[in-house]
């Protein structure tokens, strides 16, 4: 329901059925290059708790919204796609919120791995518990957004807190395995440098953190939000300008190997 | 055995010593090249030079409404126009059509009042001279319709035979240009003399006609030689240095072009053939890269000056004034090594030398096995200039068998020197099935055009009723399409043989006859729509279909589902089979192409609505592709449906034209390079057979539509070649707008 402008709150534990063998769709796209390393499958899940401000798919935050689709189906067409994916691509579940959806997640990935198939996560790390734990162990990279790192303004921009997200990160920390950080620069939200610099300090021993990728913001997604009658709160923020991208992947330099703007 | 020159005698020895056998030459002699492109050269100063006159000749050509001059009074023949220039102190490889840059020639034997209109359209008169010299003599066109019978003529008419070359030359043919180079007119000529004794005894039909080409070939291979000498060149003898390798491979081929002005007539394959003698003067010290290099660039500078006099009609069917002077580059040899050499990246380097362009129309032969650093190049070409196609070369020599083949046309395999082709154009296939759902009356005219159809009385279409009609409509337009052919070739052996091209081809050569069908993908989705959907059938007071109503989602094309891929694939090798049943002039094997070439906004408008939901004059998809925004999972989904088409039932090729965007190609450059090479590696290790690749943004097509003087040398790549986009007609530069961009991000 939409009420001023914005997706009410919703109840989500039911998207999480383990006895599925469905998964709540948004879309896919076959040719992803821009959601982990190579050619890759990208589902798009549906239901996001998440209100980003700046959302460019807010028609996959509806958790009842989208379609289902069989686990088979999505294996069977990811293995249609091998070819393409060589040494490096492969699926990436993207969203929405993926982690709404663990357990069933949690088979499709085995079931991809059973293919030979690399699984990649693309997770704003909304939940932490023993399913998310168990997903993120199928899960071979595991590309967290992390919205912004201090709390206050990752409520504005979002409209919930980012301790999970943390907490996420530390359990990936945990297990070696490795992590993709993301970070969408808002112009005047989130591109503000001393909390760039909190981030860098917070993160700069994590081992399994290969590569930081910066999102510029886009307004590409502002015709979803007017067709589903909500409101779109950024239409004055400018997607940000080369100067602005530089200063940001200047500063992730100074505490990460490997920053790209994405 | 025949004695060469001392010069040739420095190559390895092979049969080719003994016969003609470009192929053993080259295989012995090549030197394959694993590098990447760091070794090449920019363009010349003599080169720049001669560019910008062309640049301003192409400007004049364009503001003269596409035709700079005419000449009104020459029938243009191999010998008929003396020596031209563009300028005579700057060029290396030289050569002209006529005596001036882009002035057009008669060639009229095709079909003289199409030759006649064309004069008239651009406001000049074919003297009266010319004029008498048809009053006594039959061309190509006149003798086809004193053979057509009704029935094809009411096909033609109608618009369920498209394209025919019945009024002018069929092109199609590529005659093996490298012959000149390494045997020189003296030897070819022998040989063919040769040939001609050994048709003897019993005199059929087959021997006296072989009698008479083969004295044909002799005479073009004489008139080559003085066309030769009006430039100073003794073609006599074999070329004995690089450049004039090029040069005399280039004099071949200009021939030809000054005979015929076929649709398209290819080059062939001749790159790593010249690279032979670019690396033995670059070995010897006699000539730098940047010569090396020159001599490419100017060659290819003049194949992009080919002109043909074309009607205004022809121009509007094909999207412009395509010449497809098509040069395959790349692919492997059946022994495993690869043909790429130094100067397969020196001709893809002319794209930067000289900037983007649709001719020559580079189309490079892809094999898993490439080099890697050639493939990473070729990626780079393409995402840069959008200018060249890829053809599946794992898949064409394990179906066709050669590894020395060129592209005629647009994607079609022909061995060199030992096959041809007759263009055989296309039927249009959508219109075929509104045949079956309007008891054999064309959907406009409601002309009767085939018997034994029942009427479809119930508003809703059912699939059994509608197959088994559509079944029966294809096989007798199969039917009508191949005596139509036959009487075309025999027609153009007889009235315009291409004695210039077939002195460079093997006396008795294997044919393939080329058909063709457009519109697959609308065929596809309809007979989807009937089955899985409903689709209501709107009828006029005579019954005949306007427009369909689609209830319900149905499984379209191009979304890598088996449903209605089965669907395409299956008429397709149903149609095949049927053309396959009857008998081909000469004996020509039947194949056939799922190809537009850039007709498919013409097809379109002279079809009714179909049972997809198309509306009537709507355009079809180019070649093979899936319908318009129809294709909705992605890039992969949509090549992986085409690359279910069977290659062994479409052998004359099977066209897909793919446009994306560069940011979704990838974020960064290099990305965007290995993301193109991965797609084309699994995409062709799907066998399919054929790819267009553009890298392009909507923004700037859209730009070039508004601003066309700002992009004069805008390529984009069609159905089966490149075109220059702002020479396209405005209707045609917004369907290609209008295509599906892959562009999520």
């Amino acid at each position: 329901m939409i009420k001023d402008g914005s997706l009410v709150k919703q109840e989500v534990a039911q998207l999480n059925a383990p006895d599925s063998e469905q998964l709540r769709v948004h879309s896919i796209e076959s040719f992803g290059t821009h959601d982990g390393p190579g050619i890759r499958m990208v589902v798009f899940v549906q239901g996001c708790q998440f209100r980003c401000l700046y959302c460019a798919n807010p028609d996959t935050m509806d958790v009842k919204g989208g379609h289902f689709l069989d686990l088979d189906e999505i294996v069977a067409r990811a293995v249609k796609q091998k070819p393409y994916f060589r040494d490096k691509g492969g699926v990436t579940v993207s969203g929405g919120e993926p982690l709404l959806q663990r357990a069933i997640l949690k088979k499709l990935f085995d079931r991809l791995h059973d293919e030979n198939i690399n699984t990649v996560l693309d997770s704003n790390g909304r939940v932490i518990d023993q399913q998310a734990k168990d997903l993120l162990d199928v899960t071979d990279l595991l590309m967290l957004d992390v919205k912004h790192f201090n709390n206050e303004w990752h409520k504005k921009l979002t409209g919930l807190s980012n301790v999970s997200t943390f907490k996420i990160a530390e359990y990936r920390e945990s297990t070696g395995k490795p992590m993709w950080l993301r970070y969408v620069l808002v112009p005047g939200w989130s591109d503000q440098e001393e909390h760039l610099h909190e981030l860098g300090r917070h993160f700069k021993d994590y081992k399994s953190i290969e590569r930081v990728e910066i999102l510029p913001y886009h307004q590409l997604g502002v015709h979803k939000w007017e067709a589903l009658g909500m409101e779109y709160k950024l239409k004055d923020v400018s997607p940000p300008n080369a100067e602005t991208l530089e200063n940001a992947a200047s500063i992730f330099r100074k505490y990460f190997r490997e920053v790209r703007v994405n | 055995m025949l004695k060469l020159s001392q010069e040739v005698l420095e190559f390895r020895e092979g049969t080719w010593n003994r016969k003609i056998d470009v192929r053993d030459f080259v295989t012995l002699n090549v030197r394959p090249y694993y590098g990447d492109d760091s070794f090449l050269a920019g363009a010349t100063e003599r080169t720049k030079e001669l560019w910008q006159i062309c640049l301003a000749a192409m400007k004049e050509e364009r503001e003269r409404n596409g035709c700079r001059a005419i000449d009104t009074e020459t029938i243009s023949g191999i010998t008929s126009h003396g020596p031209g220039y563009i300028n005579k102190d700057l060029e290396v490889i030289v050569g002209l059509q006529t005596n001036e840059l882009l002035k057009r020639a008669m060639k009229p034997f095709g079909g003289f009042r199409v030759v006649e209109g064309a004069v008239a359209e651009k406001g000049q008169q074919v003297t009266q001279r010319v004029k008498e010299i048809f009053d006594y003599t039959k061309d190509h066109n006149n003798a086809v319709f004193a053979a057509y019978d009704d029935e094809i003529r009411s096909y033609r008419s109608n618009g369920i035979l498209t394209g025919l070359p019945d009024n002018y030359a069929r092109g199609r043919i590529i005659g093996d240009y490298r012959r000149l180079a390494l045997y020189g007119i003296d030897r070819l000529i022998e040989l063919k003399e040769e040939d001609k004794r050994l048709v003897d005894g019993e005199m059929t039909e087959h021997k006296i006609r072989l009698r008479e080409e083969i004295t044909d070939q002799i005479i073009a291979l004489k008139d080559i030689k003085k066309m030769g000498a009006m430039y100073g060149l003794d073609l006599a003898r074999p070329a004995q240095n690089a450049r004039e390798a090029v040069q005399w491979v280039y004099m071949a081929y200009l021939a030809a072009v000054k005979e015929q002005d076929g649709a398209a007539m290819s080059l062939g394959n001749v790159s790593s053939f010249l690279d032979i003698y670019i690396e033995r003067d670059l070995n010897e010290g006699l000539i730098t890269e940047e010569e090396a290099q020159e001599f490419i660039d100017q060659f290819v500078m003049k194949l992009r000056m080919v002109r043909h006099l074309r009607p205004e009609a022809y121009d509007e069917i094909f999207g412009g004034d395509p010449t497809w002077v098509t040069e395959a580059i790349g692919g492997q040899f059946q022994d495993g090594r690869t043909k790429v050499t130094k100067t397969s990246f020196r001709f893809l380097q002319t794209l930067y030398n000289l900037g983007a362009s649709p001719e020559p129309n580079l189309t490079v032969l892809w094999s898993q096995d490439l080099p890697e650093g050639f493939k990473k190049f070729c990626a780079q070409v393409s995402i840069d200039t959008s200018s060249i196609q890829y053809e599946n070369d794992d898949l064409m020599r394990l179906v066709r068998g050669s590894d020395d083949y060129g592209i005629a046309c647009c994607v079609s395999y022909q061995e060199l020197g030992k096959r041809i082709q007759f263009f055989g154009a296309r039927v249009n296939l959508p219109k075929t099935l509104l045949m079956a759902l309007n008891n054999g009356r064309e959907e406009n005219s409601g002309q009767p055009l085939l018997e034994g159809i029942p009427s479809l009385e119930s508003d809703y279409l059912d699939y059994e009723e509608v197959m088994s009609n559509f079944k029966k409509s294809m096989v007798e337009v199969a039917r009508v399409y191949s005596k139509t052919m036959n009487i075309i070739h025999y027609m153009h052996d007889k009235y315009y043989y291409e004695k210039a091209q077939l002195a460079f081809v093997d006396s008795d050569p294997g044919i393939d006859m080329a058909y063709g069908i457009a519109g697959i993908s609308i065929i596809a989705d309809s007979l989807s729509a009937i089955k899985y959907g409903k689709v209501k059938a709107i009828r006029n007071e005579e019954g005949l279909t306007v427009d369909f109503k689609v209830e319900g989602e149905y499984p379209k094309f191009g979304n890598d589902d088996e449903r209605v891929d089965s669907i395409a694939r299956d008429i397709t090798k149903f149609f095949s089979q049927e053309l396959a049943k009857h008998k081909c002039y000469k004996n020509a094997f039947s194949t056939l192409s799922l190809l537009t070439i850039t007709s498919n906004v013409m097809y379109g408008k002279k079809t009714g609505a179909t049972p997809d939901g198309r509306k009537a004059g709507e355009a079809f998809a180019p070649g093979a592709n899936p319908m318009h925004g129809r294709d909705e999972h992605g890039a992969i989904a949509s090549l992986n449906s085409v690359a279910k088409l069977d290659y062994r039932d479409a052998q004359d090729g099977i066209s897909n034209t793919f446009s994306i965007v560069p940011k979704s190609l990838g974020s960064d450059r290099e990305g965007q390079m290995e993301n193109l090479v991965g797609l084309l590696d699994a995409y062709f290790g799907l066998n399919a057979h054929h790819l267009n690749v553009n890298v392009l943004n909507r923004e700037t097509l859209m730009d070039a539509y508004e601003h066309p003087e700002n992009y004069p040398q805008l390529t984009i790549r069609v159905s089966g070649y490149a075109v220059n986009f702002i020479r396209l007609s405005k209707a045609h530069q917004l369907e290609v707008i209008a295509r599906t961009f892959h562009e999520r991000m």
